[in-house]
């Protein structure tokens, strides 16, 4: 535990990327195979199930501090972070002699949830007790599930790549899929596959950047492939030895959730892996992302959630074919296998291709994007045609062009204290617009979009401009206005204003707008008319 | 004896205000720091130590009466003492007796021995008027005795690696107590021109500090390798370029939340108070053997209501003027 929390340390206290990498390959080369497979597991976000309930946690740590709950939930309030706040509760014991290997530990607490309330406690307990104030905090983050490391999958690979001597793509490749440290070996992990022993594993997905530069800059058009960009879930969509599985960028297994796939099991030739949007889609249109969400979030697909939402997969790629990884290839020559695929008689209906543009000149495109939405997309897709499929997000061949976000102006109503990074400031901020009775009607809520400077110039005016309390919230007089920034807008039940906002955030202090100026709940009803009119 | 006023903590019998924000005609002065030593006072009273400082913030034709440790002087009847704080140079604790009843307003204090202040002394009384700046037990500091070495070894090795190295740390009080305990062999040492002020007005009372003041002419490449002392003011000023290739850490009790160092984006936050940490302050009230105690300056409820609920205390919450910025402690 000790070393892992030096590396902990090291990369907390620098944001220099190069420094970060060099920690990580510091720690690999000090640790065994197996301390290295599940620090690796943690740094790359691969962490076990909370083992324990939040509010023992609480509990077992007030009654080691001897310090009453009140006074607990006080300092936790200021802290932001609940390992952090135990961790710094506790009994000192600056110089603890014990440690213990990280796979033990994490070993353990796997086990936990097994044992009795009785035994979960005196494991932690015992802990804490034996732990120095730095592995108290990192083993206290282990056990609340929000565990992070600050350090980028990208960077965890380079490390690795360095530490192994192996292409970073090829690193990637084999950290993708949820793996479990206990069960791997760095042979198992890291050797080349034997057949069929990990049929499950998805490719690292590639990722475009937000175009930056003029289209102009891209040179010949005819070079590119002009691409809608759908608001759905990226996903793989593996076939091999008869068995489907489907991976969603966030590399959950998604399988079960889509049962419309299930028979491409079937269909689809051995070693198909395709890159495509799975979305829901409806008389040849998608439908809003929100019907997506509902059905993601259904624990049981009941016919009429699966009538609702039907899915299909929108491909964009084709990465491995009859077995083989083609990744490598340009892009028009998977692009035409995918179109042969897809093409066939015994096509199932789940899976679409996904068109590519017949813009002529870059003039269109641009035209295009501007109006993205009136084509139920969010922008658009520009990739190279000869460009091969790379790993992780990188320049150059592939771009995102997203459509500008509608925003509307609102007024500063709440402000709530932030965590982490943020705790003891007010960070979280809640905007409201006028209704028809002159009312502020809070319509949405944002947390970024501020510089640091900013954020405390306005945690100053918050302070002295509290109109009233409520736990870590405040009421502020009305004053100031913002422009939010969202990607889409839909009427909902829910919501005083009767409107929700798919990811809000702030686009800039309208310093220059009074209060009254802000906009009101019918100029939002409003846009929503004229969207769906589109 | 004492009244929390709009204008400071006020003792009618004897008529002065302790630490007064608003301009009164007699001043008892804690300390040094702004927010305890404000202009416009008829007359101040203070220990003999603090008097430099107070001339050299508040100008040096203002009325100051000195005091040593443990003099007495009366006032209309009411016995008026200063005691050590432990806090900076000059810091006092008062005493005020009247009619055998005994008060004691802590000022800002510590009790771990920086090196450089007269230690805290704890002084028996009726009612104690404590700060709480660190008031609550998430702020349980190492001791100062490991983190000094830890800054001197983080210098090394800024300095081997080329980085110079830059600790922010308040000019009076702070600054002096990181100077006092630096491993001089390790490269030369610079002071911002705020820290060096103060250095030169404590001169006139006998301190010595390493360090040499960082003007318009200072040659950068006498730079290499230094340890720089500069107010946290200096963090993202110009000021600090001149310093570049340089790591940069902040010192101070807050630094004991990740998310405090984080939020100032520097490299390092050092655990560095001249303030007491929760221990301390239930240490320090428990050897007042006040049954009634004041609480202000930080976390007053909570320190307050554990005071009552878990030492059978009568402690009470007193709201002094707004305390969203303690010089102190940044």
């Amino acid at each position: 535990m000790k070393r892992f929390t030096e590396l902990f340390t090291a990369i907390d206290h620098t944001t220099k990327t190069s420094e970060k990498v060099a920690a990580i390959v510091s720690y690999l080369a000090d640790s065994d195979d197996q301390s290295t497979l599940y620090a690796v597991a943690l740094l790359i976000g691969n962490r076990p199930r909370r083992p324990v309930k939040t509010s023992d946690l609480k509990a077992w740590a007030v009654a080691a501090a001897g310090i009453p709950d009140w006074l607990f939930e006080e300092s936790y309030h200021i802290v932001g972070d609940l390992a952090e706040a135990i961790a710094l509760v506790l009994p000192p014991n600056p110089l603890s002699e014990h440690d213990y290997r990280l796979p033990d530990v994490i070993d353990e607490l796997s086990s936990l949830p097994e044992r009795s309330d009785e035994q979960k406690k005196e494991v932690i307990t015992d802990y804490w007790q034996h732990l120095g104030k730095d592995e108290r905090f990192v083993f206290t983050k282990l056990i609340t599930g929000n565990f992070r490391m600050g350090v980028s999958r990208q960077l965890v690979i380079k490390a690795l790549s360095i530490h192994l001597g192996m292409e970073e793509a090829a690193v990637a490749h084999r950290l993708m899929g949820k793996w479990v440290p206990a069960a791997e070996t760095m042979a198992s992990l890291f050797a080349e596959p034997e057949q069929g022993n990990r049929d499950f594993q998805p490719y690292p997905f590639y990722l475009a950047y937000q175009l930056d530069s003029t289209l102009e800059s891209l040179g010949d058009i005819r070079d590119w492939y002009i691409e809608k960009k759908l608001d759905g879930i990226r996903g793989q969509l593996i076939v091999r030895n008869g068995r489907l599985y489907v991976w969603s960028r966030g590399e959950d297994l998604l399988t079960d959730k889509f049962p419309e796939f299930r028979p491409l099991a079937d269909t689809l030739p051995d070693g198909t892996v395709i890159d495509g949007e799975i979305i829901p889609w409806q008389d040849g249109r998608p439908l809003s992302f929100q019907v997506m969400q509902t059905r993601i979030g259904r624990k049981n697909l009941s016919q009429k959630s699966l009538q609702e939402a039907p899915l299909v997969m929108v491909c964009y790629d084709l990465l491995e074919w009859k077995g083989e990884d083609i990744r490598d290839m340009p892009m028009h020559y998977r692009r035409n296998l995918l179109e042969t695929l897809l093409s066939s008689p015994t096509r199932h209906p789940a899976l679409l291709l996904s068109e590519t543009m017949p813009f002529s000149n870059w003039g269109e495109v641009a035209v295009f994007r501007r109006q993205a939405r009136d084509f139920h997309c969010e922008g658009v897709m520009l990739k190279r045609r000869d460009s091969a499929y790379g790993s992780g997000r990188r320049r150059g061949n592939w771009w995102k062009w997203k459509t500008d976000p509608l925003t509307a102006d609102g007024v500063l109503i709440y402000a709530q204290s932030g965590h982490g990074r943020r705790a003891n400031l007010y960070t979280d901020y809640t905007f409201a617009v006028w209704d028809d009775a002159g009312t502020l009607v809070p319509f949405a809520k944002a947390y970024s979009g501020l510089t640091d400077k900013e954020i405390v110039e306005l945690d100053t005016w918050i302070k002295r401009n509290t109109v009233e309390r409520f736990g870590p919230v405040r009421s502020v007089t009305p004053h100031h206005v913002f422009e939010i920034a969202f990607e889409g807008i839909q009427q909902s039940g829910r919501h005083k204003s009767g409107v929700a906002l798919r990811f809000p955030r702030i686009l800039r202090w309208r310093r220059d707008k009074k209060a009254d100026e802000a906009n009101t709940k019918a100029d939002l009803l409003q846009l929503i008319a004229a969207m769906e009119n589109s | 004896m004492l009244k929390f006023t709009e204008r400071g903590i006020y003792c009618p019998q004897a008529d002065m205000y302790i630490d007064p924000w608003e301009p009164v005609e007699k001043a008892v002065v804690t300390h040094g720091h702004s927010d305890h030593a404000r202009w416009g006072m008829g007359r101040y009273l203070c220990h003999r130590l603090t008097a430099p400082i107070l001339r050299l913030r508040l100008g040096s034709d203002i009325a100051i009466q000195e005091l040593e440790y443990g003099k007495v002087i009366t006032a209309n009847g009411v016995r008026i003492s200063l005691h050590p704080a432990g806090h900076i140079i000059g810091s006092a604790q008062v005493r005020l007796e009247y009619r055998g009843e005994v008060w004691v307003v802590s000022g800002d204090y510590k009790l771990i021995h920086d090196g450089v202040s007269e230690p805290y002394e704890p002084v028996r009384c009726h009612c104690f008027v404590t700060e709480s700046t660190f008031g609550l037990p998430v702020y349980r500091f190492p001791e100062p005795a490991l983190v000094f070495p830890e800054i001197n070894r983080w210098w090394a090795q800024n300095a081997s690696e080329g980085f110079n190295t830059v600790l922010l740390a308040y000019a009076l009080g702070k600054s002096q107590t990181i100077l006092r305990h630096l491993e001089p062999a390790t490269g030369p040492v610079f002071l911002h021109g705020a820290v060096a002020n103060v250095n030169s007005a404590l001169e006139g009372i006998g301190y010595r500090f390493v360090g040499e003041r960082i003007t318009a002419e200072t040659d950068r490449k006498a730079l290499s390798g230094a340890l720089v002392v500069a107010p946290p003011s200096a963090l993202g000023s110009p000021w600090l370029k001149k310093l570049s290739p340089y790591r940069i850490a902040l010192c101070s009790g807050w630094m004991q939340l990740r998310g405090a160092r984080r939020r100032r984006g520097v490299d390092r936050g050092f655990v560095l108070s001249d303030h007491g940490d929760w221990e301390q302050l239930n240490h320090a009230v428990a050897a007042t053997e006040a049954e009634t105690v004041y609480v202000t300056h930080g976390y007053e409820m909570p320190f307050a209501r554990w005071l009552r609920e878990e030492r059978g205390l009568r402690a009470h919450e007193v709201h002094l003027q707004s305390t969203e910025v303690v010089e102190g402690d940044l």
